[in-house]
């Protein structure tokens, strides 16, 4: 561990450390542009010059290693001329259009040239003017603000796995631009807005609409996927301005996806904002009390099996729970929260979870993908298996269909049947599994999904167990494509049949009501003859047959327990109030069940937790990831051979919030008309 | 003055062939076995007491720097990279060496590329130099189909080969670690330091980077020994060198001569003296357009040599003597130097890529005079600014040229800005 004197104080840092990160560690305020913890360094902004003893110039303390015995000067003569000569360089052909620019307020330049700059302007020649470029309908440019930093280039390289970015030209001509001028195809490319020091790269869906300083930040989960990003919700008033990645080295590090950042006008679009009741087969508007009292009626001498509930992707753990108790209170456990019908066991909690962990993909060293597609089911994990195979050279193998995943995989087919050869050790995968320290094998939706799903689990279980199992590691992990799967299998709510059965049973006329929270992924046309309540905030499939909806809220506007998929245990934080008479999903059931005379014996979000930490134990253990018992899961039986399907076939429409997103679906429309007019050759 | 019995390049002016056969008549290839039997070792200590320092401008010791290289080559390959992007202006000596006598070059690579335990060298040319590279590879086909490159290289035993890439007309490409980013196949960009070359270079491996001329002399200076080349010159600054000396003078021509022959001489003695006469002389840029220029008194006397120039705040760069009479315009000439760092500038570091647009436009205006004196000081700051705070030196070529300007002309640039003044004071009028 070396020892440096920095500003004349003596300090011993980790090797491997930079000299600006051993200045941090010793409070010396080190400025800086290019320079960013979790991309490459590029040494280019030259604003983080220190002066270094024996050095003939200031070094680029950004990029020089530490050694023992050097002596660092932060804050000498030399060393703030040099940060004022750089910062009058950046400023010289700065447009300083701060009063217009969204980067104001929250800008790096801002900040560093009030800290750092001269105070006043030499510069009278003409400043330069860079076009617009084309990236997309989610980053804005406006590229006269560009410091040439480069942060984004190397983020796309990096962190989004795209070569789309480069710089153009040269010396100041230089220009960032998307390779031939086509947008940025990235389901991370949001994050060079947060990534741009100044305000060259900014959103556009929220461009103009609001100043950094007027909005309310709440902390927040995210439910776009089943990672559980960890996002801050930005607010003025009522509105959800924008959503932006919070640190969390475990899940997120510091990126989101593009859902997560722009489907947020989702949520004022399409609102269930209050109670409707369907009377002569049409839905009515209606308050509170009709509508419990409709549901009431309705389910009058309800009993046992007759009456079924199906939980939807974006259901918090409270109102699962509160829904299971209000069948159970009918004698019913016929609640399912496997709307796809994927055949995930709730018996074990290692069967259903990311037992490697999100953050484990940093230490794997052969990574099986079965089934799973993680660019479009979770594209921030994708960006850590990315860093994994760049970085260390990770193998990623595929079983599955053959999709750009951003890095170079062994594609061993799409026919589910391999896992058997695998198991048996016919397969070449099996000695490389075998031979790897710490393997894992990532079992998505697409493949449990299947009507051999149970043997799927299975065989991924079996091979696991015979391959990945090493000292205080266990490779078998299940990526959900759902924020609420985790929690909802925490809770037992599996049935025999699934969703499926329930389905099939609404059809056939034996089922008496069908309970519907949030479930929008469905075909719900089964449920046409059958009575439907359906507890959500979009009115999207689910609402298509419902007899009473109750307006709930939606992610941003409640507090609650998601898990995610390695079952970590998060509480997301009410940022705006549901509209209109919407209200919070398990407070509607708790009302619910009063009306229909048997109350559910919680009168506080806090009670209510309780008593669900009896249920699930691991509702009540927040954000760590739990180290699960191994055990047998699954259920034994042929694969059939056979393609496996993707689990999703569109990033942007995954779920109601998405669907009814104007960005979302500029997004896909941007895409369209790419491809159509990618070449202009092909007829 | 150099006598002829000294010459390295003895086909400079190209009176005979390239080829082979006639290269080798000039000593070309002789005995190269028996040096490269003589071991890494002796070489590298023949070349460090040679005392021979890079030609390409930098000046830093060629001996010293091939004994950077790892000796255990059992990781990997090694490389050694020729640097023949010859694009300072005012330079042109690499491009005669390989047109004309391009087997010096290639034992050379050969020579050097044992010594360091490289597999290979690359021969980076610029792409303007398209007859050179066509002669380069012509040559090493030649060299190649006689033995003395490819496997078992001379019968030593040692596998070695050249190979040539073309450049695609980049200055900056001519920065070692451009160099290596563009032979990459990347946009021409300086790499941060460190790491070295000798440690990280070309696809990550040890490279070592030399300009045409320092490889070109070793195989002489292997042959004669390093005794013959370090007693010619001054301490420090020994052997000979290739001058090139350009403007205005009556017979501009490349020339290899001892170091530290005193500037009047080199001009008068083989560029036919400076146009007009020698008090007709304004200035000199003594080495390639990044180097300060050097007033009138001061060419009279000084030597042409690393340590003499660095006494009088210029330097040796690549000796590209570049004559300027009464007639020029010193500012505009200044300022054209200025457009081309602008030009040139990759743009990677703010200092050098926002700065040296700055300067040109405010080197432009005083090449009218439609300035504040103020100005002058305040050019002078930025070209500090630059200077020192970029990754490469082309910072610090685009500061040099003006600091020399305003060092050594500052009254006739004020006087500019008065006579500007004044004629505009009487168009007001």
């Amino acid at each position: 561990m070396p020892t440096l004197t920095i500003d004349g104080k003596e300090i011993t840092v980790d090797n491997g450390l930079t000299v600006l990160q051993a200045c941090e560690e010793a409070g010396a305020e080190i400025p800086r542009f290019c320079y960013h913890e979790r991309l490459s360094i590029a040494g280019n902004c030259r604003m983080c010059l220190v002066e270094m003893e024996r050095a003939p110039k200031p070094i680029a303390s950004c990029a020089m290693p530490v050694g023992d015995g050097m002596v660092i000067t932060t804050n000498s003569e030399t060393v703030k001329k040099a940060r004022e000569g750089v910062m009058e360089f950046l400023l010289i052909n700065h447009p300083l259009d701060c009063p217009i620019c969204d980067q104001g307020g929250e800008c790096d330049l801002q900040d560093q040239a009030v800290a750092f700059g001269r105070g006043s302007d030499r510069f009278e020649e003409g400043k330069r003017a860079v076009a617009e470029k084309n990236m997309g309908p989610l980053v804005k440019t406006e590229m006269t603000r560009c410091i040439h930093c480069l942060r984004c280039v190397r983020f796309a390289e990096e962190v989004a796995g795209v070569d789309e970015l480069g710089a153009l030209w040269r010396g100041e001509n230089t220009q960032i631009t998307t390779y031939l001028g086509q947008i940025l195809d990235s389901e991370m490319s949001g994050n060079v807005i947060d990534l741009c020091p100044v305000g060259a790269l900014t959103s556009r869906p929220y461009a103009f609409t609001a100043r950094s300083w007027e909005l309310k930040k709440t902390e927040s989960i995210d439910v776009m996927d089943a990672l559980g990003s960890n996002i801050r919700i930005d607010t003025r008033g009522k509105a959800v301005m924008r959503i932006l990645p919070r640190l969390n080295d475990d899940v997120n590090e510091e990126w989101i996806s593009d859902k997560t950042r722009y489907a947020c006008d989702g949520l004022s679009k399409a609102r269930l904002d209050q109670p409707y009741v369907k009377l002569d087969g049409k839905l009515t508007p209606a308050n509170w009390a009709e509508a419990f009292n409709a549901v009431a009626d309705a389910l009058k001498g309800a009993n046992g099996s007759d009456v079924a509930a199906i939980t939807g992707d974006m259901a918090d753990m409270e109102s699962m729970f509160a829904l299971k108790g209000l069948l159970a209170s009918m004698s019913s456990d016929r609640i399912d929260c496997r709307q796809d019908g994927a055949a995930l066991d709730a018996s074990c909690r290692a069967g259903y979870v990311m037992n490697s962990g999100i953050a484990g993909i940093d230490e794997a060293d052969y990574i099986l993908l079965v089934g799973s597609n993680p660019r479009s089911e979770a594209p921030v994990l994708n960006s850590r298996i990315l860093a994994a195979v760049k970085g260390r050279g990770v193998t990623v193998a595929n079983i599955g269909s053959a999709e750009d995943l951003t890095y170079r995989t062994d594609e061993l087919g799409d026919d589910a049947s391999i896992l058997d050869k695998i198991l048996s050790g016919k397969h070449a995968t099996a000695k490389a599994l075998k031979d790897a320290a710490k393997p894992m094998i990532i079992v998505g939706q697409g493949a449990l999904a299947r009507t051999d799903g149970g043997a799927i689990l299975k065989a991924a279980r079996d091979i696991a167990d015979k391959y990945c199992m090493a000292d205080g590691w266990n490779g078998f992990n299940v990526l959900h494509t759902a924020a609420s799967r985790v929690g909802g299998l925490d809770l037992g709510l599996t049935t025999d049949g699934g969703a499926d059965g329930i389905m099939d049973d609404a059809a056939a006329g034996k089922l008496k009501a069908v309970f519907l929270l949030g479930a929008d992924e469905i075909d719900t046309s089964a449920l046409k003859d059958t009575f439907t309540v359906y507890i959500g905030s979009h009115g999207d499939e689910g609402v298509r047959h419902a007899d009473v909806i109750l307006p709930a809220a939606a992610y941003s506007e409640k507090s609650a327990t998601y898990v995610n998929t390695e079952g970590r245990v998060q509480h997301s934080e009410k940022a705006v109030f549901a509209p209109g008479e919407a209200r919070e999903d398990w407070t509607i059931l708790r009302a619910l069940s009063d009306v229909m005379g048997h109350r559910l014996p919680y009168d506080s979000l806090e009670a209510l937790r309780e008593q669900m930490a009896i249920v699930a134990p691991s509702s009540a253990q927040l954000d760590q990831k739990p180290d699960e018992a191994w055990g047998d899961f699954g259920t034994k039986g042929k694969i059939t051979s056979g393609g496996i399907a993707p689990a999703i076939d569109n990033f942007y429409a995954t779920n109601p919030i998405a669907r009814v997103s104007n960005t979302m679906a500029d997004c896909i429309a941007a895409r369209e008309t790419e491809v159509e007019g990618a070449t202009g050759t092909n007829g | 003055m150099l006598q002829d019995k000294d010459r390295i390049f003895t086909n400079l002016y190209g009176a005979q062939s390239w080829g082979l056969d006639a290269a080798m008549k000039r000593g070309d290839w002789d005995g190269t076995k028996d040096i490269l039997a003589k071991g890494q070792d002796w070489i590298i200590s023949e070349m460090k007491e040679s005392g021979l320092r890079g030609r390409g401008g930098a000046g830093f010791p060629t001996g010293l720097k091939w004994s950077f290289m790892p000796k255990d080559v059992s990781s990997g390959p090694s490389y050694l990279v020729v640097n023949a992007d010859e694009g300072e202006p005012g330079t042109c000596k690499d491009r005669d060496l390989m047109r004309h006598d391009p087997h010096k070059l290639i034992e050379g690579c050969l020579l050097a590329g044992f010594a360091m335990n490289a597999s290979a060298a690359y021969i980076y040319i610029r792409g303007e130099f398209y007859r050179e590279a066509e002669v380069l590879n012509a040559a090493i086909e030649e060299a190649r189909a006689k033995g003395f490159l490819g496997k078992n290289a001379c019968g030593s035993g040692y596998d070695f080969d050249v190979f040539v890439h073309r450049g695609a007309g980049a200055y900056i490409c001519g920065e070692e670690t451009a160099l290596i980013e563009s032979l990459e196949g990347k946009k021409g960009q300086p790499r941060l330091k460190p790491p070295f070359p000798a440690n990280v270079g070309a696809w990550g491996r040890p490279t070592t980077v030399n300009n045409v001329e320092s490889i070109a002399v070793a195989p002489t200076i292997l042959r004669r020994g390093a005794a013959w080349f370090a007693g010619l010159g001054r301490p420090n600054n020994v052997g000979t060198k290739v001058f090139c000396i350009s403007g205005h003078v009556n017979n501009p021509c490349n020339v290899e001569e001892e170091m530290g022959i005193p500037l009047k001489e080199l001009i008068e003695t083989h560029a036919g003296g400076v146009r007009g006469g020698w008090d007709n002389l304004l200035a000199v840029i003594p080495g390639g357009s990044s180097v300060p220029v050097l007033p009138k008194d001061i060419c009279d006397t000084v030597l042409m040599d690393f340590d003499s120039l660095k006494d009088v705040q210029s330097g040796l760069g690549t000796a590209a003597v570049i004559v300027m009479d009464k007639s020029t315009d010193i500012i505009k000439a200044i300022a054209r130097l200025a457009e081309f760092y602008k030009h040139e500038s990759c743009g990677q570091c703010t200092p050098c890529r926002e700065g040296t647009g700055w300067m040109w436009r405010i080197m432009e205006r005083l090449v009218t005079g439609e300035a504040d004196k103020s100005e002058i000081d305040m050019l002078l700051e930025v070209s500090k600014q630059i200077e020192g705070h970029t990754i490469c030196a082309l910072g610090d070529a685009a500061a040099w040229p003006i600091q020399g300007l305003m060092r050594h002309f500052r009254p006739t640039v004020e006087a500019r800005i008065d006579a500007y003044r004044s004629s505009n004071a009487v168009a007001a009028e």
